[in-house]
């Protein structure tokens, strides 16, 4: 019993990171239909400004999350403003086209400027280890990561149900068309909303090093994971995203423990057979 | 005007220069991008300080090297690569080759155009098999899982629980670990395998631990595993001293250990070489590559180090000739000292002989070290052994 | 212009698209051009000419189906492991072995339109995706049959009708590639002309409309799927002929998303916009990777964004937007 306690802990953990690299994108696909799949690369960006922080610098980890989110924010308003904006309302596939440039970009700029070596991080000492729980180990960071990620997605729900710009968000995704017309400038509220995202990916990178490592090829690897939450989610459903990402992470994770032989297929399986049940996501309206 | 005609004089002085003295090509296929892009990196490192050590020419002629990049694993492009770089660049000797399936592919085109290979990193046994004019200069799997197996049942392991990428080296490497264990005495108590691109251990390391063993044996190509691995054993609370972790180099190698921490204490692996390896040579040899490269070598470094030097002196030895025949033929037997111990070339098989420590992961001067604990002499490799 | 009765009638229309303009004729004899200019790069023009079918079959289910794909190296990499288990372990010869990898990749192909044909979007992306990784981590799994990891050993091609060798420096493969792209290239564009592919567009337009003219639309769909994977099949059995090299690559997730990035390229819709982007993305590829080993990701990632910024909807679209009005044909 414990021990399924602890597969779905640790699931729920992976999740979480899940969630993080992959909230930003649901809601920014679904206002925009702009096909973003530099997404990871935002993220992989916050990774790299973390280690750089900490070992270039000495900076203490948690003072390097904001740094990492906001890195991220900024540099995804540079790329929307100069390069995205043009882009809206045109083919999506030539949006695959130009996030996949700026991805391959993105992957060697890394190596060029970071090596291609696993980037070390060394956690606080408060952060690692595990506490014994009736004989199975808890590790206390992902404890961490489950407080920072619902802690956020509370903050976000918040932020979409009673604020002024949630309301704004919610009315673009609704309806972009009408939104517009109301006055509202959809332009500043989707900027916003992309920083945002971008932003929470970034930190989700920072996150996501002590659990999945950090190089030059993350801004790809994750990239299916990402896109795997966003598809079984529902497009622009925060509360979508979160429930595909726990049921990916759980599901990932119980498959290692319980099926290590067919583990490898069951991500990919649960997705196809949710995608069959409901074309559009869990939550998706469309 | 006059910038092109001088440029022009340039350039014809050159052609004329290379054209007087004889050169011999090589052509390197290692993967520069993509997932093992590091590993390609390092071998690259190691083979070009040798050369910037021996200098760029041998048995009087001028060495010239020709670097392609293969990407990850892709035979496709590693054979056209190679057919490129035969044809075209008109290379002697084909050399780099981290990744298997693209050693096994490039074999064949040795084979047909008698070219002289040298793998430097690949480690299924069979590769060498695929082409007469071939040798290594890395290890295989089996050679170093062999060694370990019988260490670990002869050193108080009785049940064992093994823990292996879902990938060929991984089956390799758990067949002969579970050979040679199972042979002096051990018992393997459970098996699971994990896919090759896992990134969280922890339900896997659960799941060894919930059997009681006395060793978890666990085999990793590397890249971001090892990390991953130490944290899980570290939540998952698996004290190395009452549960040992066995496993081949890559489990602790340099970046490995870097990203570790702590958490890599006490943990037994087999390697070929380590830059911790206690003899003059390979004092020297780390810290020139520390000066030039500002980091540790590694296994990756030495294959391709050695790569270069079997090359220099299989050149050295045929006189300059660069057939395939000679070389291969000047390339069997060789012996040299080489920064991780004494090593030659199994006049039989092409492959290499050299020494397996077996090291553990301890703290000296405040730093994370392999510390050899035991060497297995002369080792070769076991499944070429049973070919025979 | 004024269209008079004959013009306007469908059977005319077709007629008309169907006809060979001067400038394809003039680019299919430009394919021999290799042989002669530049001996020494045949086996990567060989491999061009595989992508270029492989984009083709892309092309069809995505530029004139309407479905894009995220897991067509599905079909790939099952007719590169057909032809390879072929020689493997029954005989080498290369056409009835290419006949067999295309049987097989099209029976996969129609049993999963019968799926694919209710999906759209971001659903169908996903899901041809899974497909995909799914049939990776089968053959990784059945290790005893593909040889997992490692790739598939002990494939040899025998010579081109028992006469001409697989020679290393690839006038055969060429040669060999070439004339299937020309065979698969004249069946998609026959397909295309024809009523089906109209109708076929009609549904990527509007497929409501479609259907309440008559049109049955899932019908349609399974159909240019099937064929579509028949020639992604044939594709890969010529990498594993020509090669003689299989492994798990040919069916992996990159594949899939680089041939995307061909098609895109090249411009979605044309039949040689695949051919195109294979030429432009391969080559700079090899050029790029060889000046510049470690970092040339880089360089390709500019040559993307720079199409898509001057060149919207690939480097034929843009390409036609540039040709002055007079030339195009008449739509």
């Amino acid at each position: 019993m414990i021990g399924f306690i602890g597969v779905l802990y640790d699931g729920f953990a992976y999740g979480m990171l899940l969630f993080l690299l992959s909230v930003g994108l649901s809601v920014t696909l679904g206002m925009m239909n702009f096909v973003n799949l530099a997404h990871c690369a935002f993220g992989m960006l916050g990774g790299f400004v973390t280690v750089t922080l900490i070992n270039d610098l000495s900076w203490p980890f948690l003072a390097t999350l904001p740094i990492a989110f906001l890195a991220a924010a900024l540099a995804s308003v540079l790329f929307e403003r100069v390069l995205y904006r043009r882009f809206y309302g045109k083919s999506d596939l030539d949006q695959c086209l130009l996030t996949i440039g700026i991805v391959f970009m993105s992957i060697a700029s890394a190596a060029y400027l970071f090596g291609t070596v696993q980037q070390p991080v060394q956690l606080p000492s408060w952060l690692r280890g595990s506490v014994s729980i009736m004989g199975r180990g808890f590790g206390v960071y992902r404890f961490f990561l489950i407080c920072v990620a619902l802690t956020l997605t509370a903050a976000l729900i918040l932020m979409l149900e009673y604020t002024r710009f949630g309301a704004q968000v919610r009315a673009a995704v609704d309806n972009l068309r009408m939104a517009r017309g109301l006055g509202i400038d959809v332009d500043r509220v989707f900027m916003l909303t992309f920083a945002l995202g971008s932003g929470l990916a970034g930190l989700g990178g920072a996150l996501a090093i002590d659990i999945t490592g950090l190089d030059p090829s993350f801004a790809l690897a994750y990239l299916v994971y990402v896109l795997i939450v966003v598809a079984v989610g529902g497009l622009s459903s925060i509360g979508g995203s979160l429930v595909a990402a726990v049921l990916l992470g759980v599901s990932d994770t119980a498959g290692k423990y319980y099926f290590p032989a067919i583990s490898s297929f069951l991500i990919y399986l649960v997705m196809v057979g949710l995608l069959m049940w409901r074309p559009a996501g869990l939550f998706g309206r469309r | 005007m006059r910038r092109l005609l001088s440029g022009f004089v340039a350039v014809s002085a050159l052609l004329v220069a290379t054209a007087a003295q004889a050169q011999v090509k090589i052509g390197l296929i290692i993967s520069y991008s993509g997932q093992f892009a590091d590993t390609g990196i390092q071998l690259d490192n190691g083979f070009k300080l040798y050369m910037k050590q021996k200098g760029d020419t041998v048995a009087g002629k001028k060495i010239e090297v020709i670097r392609k990049d293969n990407g990850g694993i892709a035979p496709d492009v590693a054979k056209r690569l190679a057919q490129e770089l035969v044809v075209r660049d008109k290379v002697d000797i084909l050399g780099g080759f981290e990744l298997t399936p693209n050693a096994l592919a490039v074999g064949d085109v040795s084979a047909e155009a008698k070219k002289f290979m040298v793998v430097m990193n690949a480690a299924t046994s069979i590769i060498t098999t695929k082409s007469p004019y071939m040798s290594r200069t890395s290890v295989t799997t089996p050679m170093l899982n062999d060694a370990m197996g019988r260490w670990a049942a002869k050193n108080g392991v009785k049940k064992a629980y093994t823990l292996v990428s879902d990938f060929g080296p991984g089956h390799d490497a758990v067949a002969a670990f579970k050979e040679a264990f199972t042979a002096n005495g051990g018992t393997i108590v459970g098996s699971a395998l994990y896919p090759v691109a896992n990134m969280d251990f922890g339900a896997f390391v659960q799941a060894a631990k919930d059997t009681n063993p006395d060793a978890i044996y666990i085999w990793t190509p590397g890249g971001t595993q090892p990390a991953a691995i130490g944290k899980a054993l570290n939540e998952r609370g698996v004290d190395t001293s009452k549960i040992k972790i066995l496993g081949q180099d890559e489990l602790t190698g340099v970046s490995a250990l870097k990203s570790m921490g702590d958490l890599g204490l006490g943990i037994i692996t087999a390697a070929h070489y380590d830059y911790n390896l206690q003899n003059p040579l390979n004092e020297e040899f780390v810290k020139a590559f520390r000066a030039e490269y500002n980091r540790e070598p590694d296994i990756f470094a030495i294959g391709g180090y050695d790569g270069a030097q079997l090359i220099y002196k299989a050149l050295e030895k045929a006189g300059g000739k660069t057939d395939g025949e000679s070389l291969i033929a000047a390339a069997k037997g060789m012996a040299w000292q080489s920064p991780r111990g004494p090593m030659s070339i199994d006049p039989e098989t092409r492959d290499m002989i050299e020494n397996v420590y077996i090291r553990r992961v301890e703290k000296v001067n405040g730093e994370l070290r392999n510390v050899t604990i035991d060497t297995v002499p002369d080792q070769k490799d076991p499944v070429k052994a049973k070919m025979k | 212009m004024g269209l008079s009765a004959a013009d306007a009638s469908p059977l005319a229309h077709v007629a008309r698209r169907a006809a060979w303009r001067p400038l394809e004729v003039v680019f299919w004899l430009l394919t021999l051009l290799p042989f002669w200019l530049t001996p020494d790069y045949l086996q990567l023009a060989s491999q061009i000419a595989i992508t270029a079918l492989f984009a083709i079959s892309l092309d069809l289910i995505l530029g004139y189906g309407g479905l894009v794909s995220l897991g067509h190296a599905a079909f790939f990499g099952l007719g590169a492991y057909a032809a390879g288990l072929f020689s493997k372990h029954l005989w080498g010869e290369p056409l009835s072995g290419l006949l067999l990898a295309a049987v097989i990749a099209g029976l996969f192909g129609y049993l999963l339109s019968f799926i694919i044909a209710r999906f759209r979007g971001l659903a169908l992306i996903m899901i041809t995706m899974g497909v995909g990784q799914l049939m990776l981590e089968a053959a990784n799994s059945a290790g005893k049959i593909t040889g997992g990891a490692d790739g598939l050993q002990g494939v040899k091609t025998w010579p081109l009708f028992n006469a001409i060798r697989f020679d290393l420096y690839g006038n055969t493969a060429y040669g060999y590639s070439l004339a299937a792209l020309f065979l698969c290239f004249l069946v998609a564009r026959r397909i295309t002309n024809s009523p089906f592919g109209l109708s076929l567009q009609g549904i990527r337009e509007n497929s409501t409309r479609m259907l309440a003219i008559g049109a049955p639309n899932n019908a349609h769909v399974r159909r240019i799927f099937t064929i579509a994977a028949v020639m992604a099949g044939v594709a890969g059995a010529l990498l594993t002929q020509t090669t003689e090299t299989v492994s798990l690559e040919t069916l992996s997730f990159q594949r899939s998303a680089d041939l995307l990035v061909v098609l895109i390229l090249g411009g979605v819709g044309r039949l040689y916009g695949g051919i195109i982007g294979a030429i432009i993305y391969m080559v700079a590829r090899d050029h790029f990777s060889g000046v510049n080993p470690q970092y040339w990701y880089f360089w390709i990632g500019m040559l993307l964004i720079a199409v898509v910024v001057f060149l919207p909807n690939g480097i034929l679209g843009g390409a036609e937007r540039l040709v002055p009005k007079a030339w195009r044909r008449r739509a």
